[in-house]
């Protein structure tokens, strides 16, 4: 698993977020396009990407990219 | 005692027992006379849900998903004045991650099983005249749908479906077919927690009674469409939503 390559596959589930504003620093929920949908979204990425089921509270939890991507490596 | 909507002296099979909305329906149906059969996968939830049940209700363990014990709980079951198709599941998935195997597993459990289940009984008239069945169909699917719910909503609407064409077959032997269409429920259909209790909590304030509904609240509509109350409804949707889909 590499950050970079979980960033990427985290902004391709956006559609009008410029691709630049996503780092591993990138508060998510602060993005004008987050949405409940985008959230399932991401559990689904995840799922299909790196096989981690997580959980909607691993969402809340997380406020950056990169925390994200930390628990998914945990849970990995 | 006056009351048309009895189930007294009928013999009622109830799938999906052992939690959720079959359970209240299995345990009502009980306390209004009825003699119920309940099935589901799991004989100890089965037992549980048995103790919570007045009169003699008897329960037969079987996975619906699989041929061989749709056939044994048919060959198993007495005659039927009524049957209640409550065993279900939901898939959060995003319209675009949702793939066929996806749609297979919940379409095997929320529509094949039941409808293969119900022909099963018709064809071995274990169906008595006047009987009724009803299936557990949803706001989603055919009033509305929600965000990640194509997969469910597909399947509710396949049920919604089936029921017309049922009831209208089924007519000519005096068989009643009819669904429900209850909104969010107060079950553990989202127990995997893709769905946090916040977002539900705020889902919630959506409905106009403000709050979700509870599994005998569908219960007692199945009873109504169980009783002899409802003997010149068939192939209808009951709405029991709080109000949802009102906005």
């Amino acid at each position: 698993m590499d950050l970079d390559n979980f960033v990427t596959n985290f902004s391709d589930q956006f559609e009008d977020t410029d691709v630049l504003e996503f780092s591993p620093t990138t508060e998510f929920k602060n993005l004008d396009e987050w949405s409940s949908l985008l959230a399932l979204s991401i559990i689904a990425m995840v799922d299909e990407e790196y096989g981690v089921t997580l959980k909607g509270d691993d969402i809340k939890e997380a406020n950056t990219i990169e925390e994200l991507y930390n628990i998914v490596s945990t849970k990995k | 005692m006056y009351n048309p909507f009895s189930l007294e002296n009928k013999k009622i099979l109830v799938t999906g027992a052992s939690s959720g909305i079959g359970k209240a329906i299995a345990i009502e149906s009980s306390k209004l006379g009825a003699s119920v059969i309940i099935t589901g996968r799991s004989e100890e939830r089965l037992k549980d849900t048995l103790e919570l049940m007045s009169g003699n209700p008897s329960y037969i363990v079987a996975d619906l998903s699989v041929k061989e014990d749709l056939i044994r709980l048919t060959k198993d079951t007495e005659a039927l004045d009524g049957l209640v198709n409550c065993a279900g599941l939901t898939k959060v998935l995003p319209f675009q991650f949702a793939a066929r195997d996806n749609y297979e597993e919940v379409m095997d459990v929320n529509f094949f099983a039941p409808v293969e289940l119900t022909r099963l009984l018709v064809k071995s008239k274990k169906l008595v005249k006047g009987a009724s069945v009803v299936f557990i169909s949803s706001v989603s699917g055919v009033f509305c749908s929600a965000v990640a719910a194509s997969i469910y909503s597909a399947s509710k609407g396949a049920v919604n479906g089936v029921v017309k064409g049922m009831a209208l077959d089924l007519a000519a032997k005096n068989i009643r077919v009819n669904c429900v269409n209850p909104g969010m429920i107060d079950t553990n259909i989202f127990s995997e927690g893709k769905i946090t209790e916040e977002q539900l909590s705020e889902d919630m304030k959506r409905y106009p009674l403000k709050r979700y509904g509870k599994p005998e609240e569908v219960a007692y509509a199945v009873v109504y469409l169980l009783s002899e109350a409802s003997s010149w409804v068939t192939g209808t949707n009951l709405l029991i939503d709080g109000g949802y889909t009102l906005l």
